[in-house]
C-alpha cells in the first residue's frame, strides 16, 4: 500500500492510483520490485543476472495491459533497471510505464531504465512513457531512459513519451531496427524550465523493405533550459521516413535540433522536418482578441502544443 | 458608438516616415453595417487593426460607447466586446476546431453550438470538430473557422471582418453573404467588414471608400455603389 505522496506520482505519471484487477502490473519504488500482478496472457518475472523484470506476452493475445510504474521518493537513490519486453506473434498489447520521482533532500535522485523490444511478426504494441519530478530538495532528478526496439515483420509499434515537469537532466537514447513492412512511431513531448537540461538521440535503423517510421518531437523550452535533439533516420532498404521537430523558445532557453539522415538504397524517402522559434505573434494576438491576456493565451498555445 | 477622433497612424520605414492612416474622424452608429472598402493599399486592414488594439494610433483619440479605448489592450477590448476576424489567421498546432471556438465563446461550448457555427461558414461540421486549426486545413478552411470564431463571440456589440471573402470558394462565398446577412438581421449591434466584393456591398447600411489614409467617400450603397468602380479605375499610368 502506498502513502499519498507515492498514490501521487503513480496518478501522475501513469494515471493510476495502484494495481487494478486485469492488467498486468510491476511496482518499482527506490530501486526495488514492491508489488507484482501477472495475468494468463502477460508474464512479469525477476531478471536472475541483474536488476530489472522479463515481461512476457503471449502470441495473438489482445487488449492486454501492463502498467510498469517506477516510482523514487528517498533522496540519493541511483537506481538503474534493465527491463525486457518479449512480445508475441500478432499480440496487441499497451504498455504503460512512466517515473515519478520526489526529491525532498539535498542528494541527486536518478533513475535509468534500460528497456528493450523484441516485438514478433504482426504485433501490436502501444507504449507510453511519462517522466515527472517534484519535491521542494536542491537534490536533482536525473532520468536516462535508454530504448531499444527490435521489430520482426508486419509489426507495428506506437511509443508516447512525455516528460512535463520537474526533472533537471535527461539523456534520452533510443535505437530501433524495423523489419519488413513495419511501422514505428514515436511520439515525444517535452517540456524543460529552470536550468534543466534534456539530450535525446534516437537513431531507427530502416533495415526491411516497405519499414516506415514517423517521429513527431514538440518540445517547448522555458528560462534558461537547454535542449538538444538528434534523430537519425537510417534507410537500408525500401521505406519511408518521416522526422519533424517543433519546438518553441521562452525566456533564454537554448535548443538545438542536429538531424541526420542517410538514404543507403536508391528507394529510401527520408524527411526530417525541424522549427525552433518563440511562440508566433499572431496567434497571441487572436486569442488576445478573444479575450485572454498574454499569460492565459500563452498556456493554451503550450497546452495545445504538448497535448 | 465607435469614433474615431483625429486618428493618425505612421510607420517608419529606413529612416523614412510614412503615414498609413491620415488625421481620420469618423463614427459607426449602433446597429449599422458598415462595409469599408477601397484600394489596396490605402489602410484598410490598418484601420480595423487601431480598431482592435492590435496597432495603437500615433495620433488621436478612439472611444467606444464614450469610454476612451485609445491605450486599451486586445483583450480589454475583447471584454468590451470587440471582436475581430484575422485577414490572414494564424494556425495553432495541437488546438482543436472546438477548442478554438470554446475559448471563443467563453466557456466550453455545446457540439451542436459549434456544429451550427460551422454549418454557417459552409463547413460540414463533423468533419472539423476534432481536427487541429493547423496547417492540415487549408487557407480557405482556416478563413472560414476563423469567421465562425467570432460568430462563437457572447454579445459581441462590434465585430470586425477583415476581407472575410478572400481565399473562399464560390459556394462557400453565398453561404457567407447569407451568413452575413443573418448576422445583420440578428443580434449584432454593428458591424464593420473589409470588403471588395459587390454582393457584401449589397448588405451594407453604408459605405466608407479609404484611400490614401482618409476617409474618400460615406455614404448608402445607393449613392456610393454605382460609380465606385469609376473611381478607381483610372489610376493606372500604363492603361490604354
Amino acid at each position: 500500500m502506498q502513502n499519498e505522496m507515492e498514490k501521487n506520482l503513480l496518478k501522475k505519471i501513469a494515471g493510476i492510483s495502484g494495481f487494478s484487477l486485469g492488467s498486468a502490473f510491476n511496482l518499482r519504488a527506490n530501486g526495488v520490485g514492491v508489488e507484482r500482478h501477472s495475468t494468463d496472457q502477460v508474464k512479469i518475472v525477476s531478471k536472475v543476472d541483474k536488476p530489472g523484470i522479463d515481461i512476457y506476452v503471449k502470441a495473438n493475445s489482445k487488449g492486454e495491459q501492463v502498467h510498469i510504474p517506477v516510482i523514487v521518493t528517498d533522496t540519493g537513490v541511483n537506481d538503474l533497471v534493465y527491463n525486457d519486453f518479449y512480445i508475441g506473434e500478432g499480440a496487441q498489447v499497451e504498455i504503460i510505464a512512466g517515473c515519478g520521482i520526489h526529491n525532498d533532500g539535498c542528494n541527486p535522485s536518478q533513475h535509468d531504465g534500460i528497456h528493450t523490444f523484441h516485438i514478433r511478426k504482426n504485433a501490436n504494441v502501444i507504449y507510453s512513457e511519462k517522466h515527472y519530478g517534484e519535491g521542494n530538495g536542491s537534490g536533482e532528478r536525473i532520468l536516462n531512459p535508454t530504448t531499444i526496439v527490435y521489430m520482426e515483420e508486419n509489426a507495428v509499434c506506437q511509443m508516447d513519451t512525455v516528460q512535463i515537469k520537474g526533472v533537471d537532466s535527461t539523456v534520452r537514447k533510443m535505437d530501433a531496427y524495423v523489419g519488413a513492412n513495419a511501422k514505428l512511431i514515436v511520439n515525444e513531448k517535452l517540456m524543460t524550465h529552470g536550468v534543466q537540461t534534456a539530450h535525446s538521440d534516437v537513431t531507427v535503423n530502416l533495415n526491411g523493405a516497405d519499414s516506415s517510421v514517423q517521429i513527431v518531437s514538440r518540445s517547448v523550452g522555458k528560462d534558461n533550459s537547454v535542449q538538444v535533439f538528434h534523430p537519425i533516420a537510417v534507410g537500408n532498404t525500401k521505406c519511408r521516413a518521416h522526422i519533424q521537430c517543433d519546438s518553441i523558445l521562452m525566456g533564454q532557453a537554448k535548443i538545438s535540433s542536429i538531424p541526420e539522415i542517410a538514404a543507403n538504397h536508391v528507394d529510401a524517402q527520408i524527411i526530417h522536418e525541424a522549427a525552433i522559434g518563440k511562440i508566433n505573434s499572431d496567434q497571441l494576438i487572436k486569442l488576445q482578441t478573444l479575450g485572454l491576456d498574454e499569460e492565459a493565451a500563452e498556456k493554451v498555445i503550450i497546452d495545445g502544443f504538448l497535448k | 458608438m465607435l469614433e474615431l477622433r483625429h486618428v493618425s497612424f505612421q510607420v517608419t520605414d529606413n529612416k523614412a516616415c510614412q503615414e498609413i492612416i491620415k488625421d481620420l474622424s469618423m463614427c459607426i452608429e449602433d446597429d449599422k453595417f458598415v462595409v469599408i472598402t477601397g484600394p489596396n493599399g490605402g489602410g484598410k486592414s490598418t484601420l480595423a487593426k487601431l480598431i482592435m488594439g492590435i496597432e495603437k494610433p500615433t495620433g488621436g483619440q478612439i472611444l467606444w460607447n464614450g469610454i476612451d479605448i485609445t491605450d486599451m489592450s486586445i483583450a480589454k477590448r475583447a471584454k468590451l466586446q470587440i471582436g475581430y476576424a484575422f485577414q490572414q489567421p494564424p494556425r495553432f498546432k495541437g488546438l482543436k476546431v472546438k477548442d478554438l471556438l470554446s475559448i471563443a465563446h467563453g466557456s466550453e461550448l455545446a457540439e451542436e453550438k459549434c456544429c451550427s457555427y460551422l454549418t454557417d461558414v459552409g463547413l460540414c461540421s463533423k468533419d472539423y470538430l476534432d481536427r487541429d486549426v493547423d496547417a492540415s486545413l487549408s487557407g480557405g478552411e482556416v478563413k472560414r473557422i476563423e469567421i465562425a470564431s467570432l460568430l462563437a463571440r457572447q454579445d459581441l456589440k462590434l465585430a470586425i471582418f477583415d476581407e472575410p471573402e478572400a481565399g473562399i470558394d464560390l459556394w462557400s462565398f453565398a453561404k457567407l453573404v447569407e451568413t452575413f446577412q443573418k448576422l445583420k438581421e440578428q443580434s449584432l449591434k454593428s458591424i464593420i467588414l473589409i470588403s471588395h466584393q459587390e454582393r457584401i456591398m449589397e448588405l451594407a447600411d453604408e459605405i466608407i471608400v479609404i484611400d490614401n489614409g482618409k476617409v474618400k467617400e460615406r455614404g448608402s450603397k445607393a449613392e456610393i455603389l454605382p460609380h465606385l468602380m469609376e473611381q478607381f479605375s483610372d489610376n493606372c499610368a500604363f492603361k490604354k
